[in-house]
């Protein structure tokens, strides 16, 4: 090597680029993604006569432009769907099914462009509140007011399960049809039930005798998705607002001071949980693991229950034993709870839009409508192995999957007990704050009570957020 | 005259190629960093194109979050233990590999394989931190199904009913990280290291060793002082692992980008995509990437500095 003269040595030089290199690797750039401003170029859309049958005047043979989220319910459904729509108005579909809605969608969306129809989920999705603010979302009013498909007697907006209008509005219009209705509770095998002759638990006691007895049996009782505390605290929420009913509910939801702290359902349900921990009911090593290996190793019986929602069973789809026979459980219920054991947290997800610039959106709104009919809801809870918003929206006739045929009745059971907390929506630092809180748990670090002082005060610094003012059930 | 037209037409000439680079660093380095600055002083949420100025709160708010001091204080931790351990098993490696070897007559050389143990240390190198997070997922699963725990049952040392949950122990996630990252890098400086240690002329270790020196005393007085210049160039490397460490942490610990459990693993960039993308506090997160940008300035600074030395020439 060269002097320590004035020389510029090829060391000095590397050196004084990775010095570089560690000032720019961990300051992230933050490029702003700025949306362009969008050009309305519209094509003659292309129209047929509006009749009773044809509400929305699709033109016959026309073109239908489809993206549909591939996730967790793939996305066979969706094909089904469209060989079923271009088989009855003549049309010829294109389909793309993927993960990157806003990398593919964007562009369109700015270019004047967009699909016809679009399933705006997962990771990627691009805002609904953004899309209906910027003017790009067609009005569903419109499918709601025309005659139902089932019964043309009735209008689309009566067959919904409630809550389907109002989770889908954005400044007072309907834009998003939420579709795919979830339930939310435990899930256990219905053959390792019946080969050790236990039987479902209705209260917690029942269900910690059960737990007990599988650790007996050499096997966990509970096993849960460690890795994320979501899970577990589903199993929370869900006893408080069993045991609290919908007041304690939404004492969370609006922020209340006395929402965990003072609040005797909230502190009996985490004692409920920990008394699993406690007793040592738990899956060993469940506490540090996703929930792939989780819910494989439930899959394997190495556990008798595991909580999730109902999209578990379409999931788990290649790792469930032909036998396996799935069950869905309503978290069992504490003594003296306001709530019956058939009450379950069920809510819908899957936002189904059509935007505003969309080519053919006399299609796209025909489409939402067909998949508000019994058939096309039926395709998806075979396809999807899930349940959609159509009120009692699956043929019974149809023979659906051990888990999907065991939530669609336990759907049927609560009718009108279902309840959905909002504050997962409003306060994601509120819900990641409780999620900690809830791992400590799990892991013996913390007590019940302080479980309740930590949820409390991730309460109240959501409260003091100046927007809280803006959410507000009743 | 001649020497200034000389002067300029060199300099244009240079100039020419520098441009566009140049362009590219402004455009894509040095721009965001302006912008980055411009938005920590606001409230901006990152979904949507307005916000207020909100000047120096957001750095006010900075020095009272708990949970950013103690991330900042993992990335110094790392940032210390990092550098040192992969240093010190990679140059103990590369000596051994090198010149730890004590047969044949009066030859200075590896140990016995040392041909096969070059190749063999520097396989974790060629594998990406994606494929690194699941084999090491693996590796600390923490039920039965881990190899760690498993391996641990089947010694006895550890009960079935309570595996060691090692990415879930307040007290063990950042040391399992730890160990990842030294795994990781000790090939690569061990090949580094290799190759300066065969520039050195094999007569200072013949002398050395006619001397009488033991392989302590060669590695200490021979080796260590003409490797200083790569050892530098390692810690400076190193370090910027140490900073970093999203990718790890976010993908193997438990939390929404990671940082779990109760936020014992965190660091600096998994708080701050947190709060850039999870919790919509995009201007509070630029705010973090300020601070970022100045530790790292400073750190940097103070590591090139503090590891100057006499250049031995041979």
């Amino acid at each position: 090597m060269g002097s320590t003269g004035e020389g510029f040595g090829r060391r000095d030089l590397i050196k004084r680029s990775a010095a570089l290199g560690l000032i720019s690797v961990p300051t992230m750039s933050f490029l702003s993604a700025c949306a362009s401003g969008g050009d309305t170029t519209t094509k003659g859309p292309a129209k047929g006569a509006v009749s009773k049958e044809n509400p929305f005047g699709v033109a016959k043979g026309g073109k239908m432009d489809v993206v549909v989220f591939k996730g967790g319910f793939g996305d066979d459904y969706a094909k089904a769907w469209e060989a079923a729509f271009d088989k009855k108005w003549g049309t010829t579909s294109t389909h793309l099914g993927t993960q990157e809605i806003t990398g593919k969608l964007q562009p369109r969306f700015n270019g004047g462009n967009p699909p016809d129809v679009i399933d705006d989920s997962g990771a990627q999705q691009i805002k609904v509140d953004v899309l209906a603010k910027g003017g790009q979302l067609a009005d569903l009013t419109q499918v709601l007011d025309a005659p139902s498909l089932d019964d043309p007697a009735k209008k689309v907006r009566d067959m919904l399960i409630p809550g389907t209008v109002e989770q889908g509005t954005q400044g007072g219009k309907f834009v998003a049809l939420y579709y795919v209705y979830t339930v939310f509770g435990f899930w256990y095998s219905g053959k390792l039930f019946k080969e050790k002759g236990w039987s479902e638990p209705k209260t917690w006691d029942e269900f910690l005798a059960v737990c007990a007895k599988a650790k007996e049996a050499g096997i966990g009782g509970l096993a849960h998705q460690g890795k994320y505390p979501y899970y577990i605290n589903v199993v929370i929420m869900d006893l408080i607002a069993k045991k609290g009913g919908l007041d304690a509910m939404k004492a969370i939801d609006n922020l209340e001071p006395n929402a965990f702290e003072g609040n005797p359902a909230a502190l009996a349900a985490v004692e409920a949980v920990y008394e699993v921990v406690e007793k040592g009911l738990l899956m060993p090593g469940t506490n540090g693991l996703t929930h792939t290996e989780s819910q494989t190793a439930w899959n394997q019986y190495k556990a008798a229950f595991i909580p999730s929602g109902s999209w578990l069973e379409n999931e788990q789809l290649k790792q469930t034993p032909e036998d396996f026979d799935m069950k869905f459980l309503p978290v069992p219920v504490l003594a003296d709870s306001k709530l019956p054991f058939e009450a379950i947290r069920a809510g819908a997800g899957e936002p189904f839009i059509v935007p505003e610039k969309a080519a053919n959106k006399a299609g796209g709104l025909e489409f939402l409508r067909s998949m508000l009919s019994r058939e096309w809801s039926t395709v998806f809870a075979q396809q999807a192995n899930s349940l959609t918003v159509v009120k009692d929206g699956v043929d019974p006739g149809v023979k659906l999957r051990p888990g999907t045929q065991s939530a669609v009745a336990a759907v049927k059971a609560a009718g009108t007990n279902t309840f959905n907390y909002l504050y997962p929506d409003w306060y994601s630092e509120m819900d990641t704050e409780i999620q900690n809180a809830s791992n400590e748990l799990m892991a013996q670090r913390i007590q019940p009570k302080e479980w309740i002082k930590r949820a409390q005060a991730a309460v109240d610094k959501a409260a003091k957020d100046p927007n809280a003012k803006n959410n507000r059930r009743s | 005259m001649s020497h200034v037209a000389r002067g300029t037409g060199r300099g244009g000439f240079i100039t020419g190629f520098l441009i566009l680079p140049l362009a590219l660093y402004l455009t894509f380095v040095i721009w965001p960093y302006i912008q980055t600055f411009g938005y920590s002083f606001t409230n901006w949420s990152g979904q949507s194109p307005t916000f207020q100025f909100v000047g120096l709160d957001n750095y006010a708010a900075l020095m009272k979050d708990e949970v950013f001091r103690g991330a900042l204080w993992h990335n110094l931790l790392l940032l210390v233990f990092v550098p040192v351990i992969t240093i010190l098993l990679a140059l103990f490696f590369a000596f051994m590999v090198n010149a730890g070897g004590r047969s044949g007559a009066g030859g200075v050389r590896g140990v016995r394989g040392s041909g096969l143990y070059k190749i063999v240390y520097f396989f974790p190198q060629v594998l990406s931190l994606a494929i690194l997070a699941v084999l090491f997922g693996a590796v600390y699963r923490s039920d039965a199904g881990g190899l760690l725990n498993g391996f641990l049952t089947k010694l006895g040392v550890v009960d079935p009913a309570h595996p060691v949950e090692w990415l879930n122990e307040p007290n063990l996630v950042l040391w399992c990280l730890l160990m990842v990252v030294v795994w990781h890098g000790v090939g690569f400086y061990l090949v580094l290291f290799s190759a300066a240690m065969q520039s050195v002329p094999r007569d200072i270790y013949e002398a050395a060793l006619l001397d009488g020196a033991g392989r302590a005393q060669t590695f200490f007085k021979v080796t260590l002082p003409l490797l200083w210049d790569s050892v530098q160039t390692a810690a400076v490397y190193l370090g910027i692992a140490a900073m970093d460490m999203f990718v790890l942490v976010s993908t193997m610990t438990s939390g929404q980008f990671g940082g779990g459990p109760d936020h014992h693993s965190e660091v600096m960039a998994t708080v701050l995509m947190r709060n850039f993308l999870y919790f919509g506090k995009s201007g509070y997160a630029c705010a973090m990437g300020v601070v970022m940008l100045v530790l790292t300035m400073i750190l940097s600074i103070v590591t090139l500095r503090a590891t100057r030395r006499e250049r031995i020439e041979f």
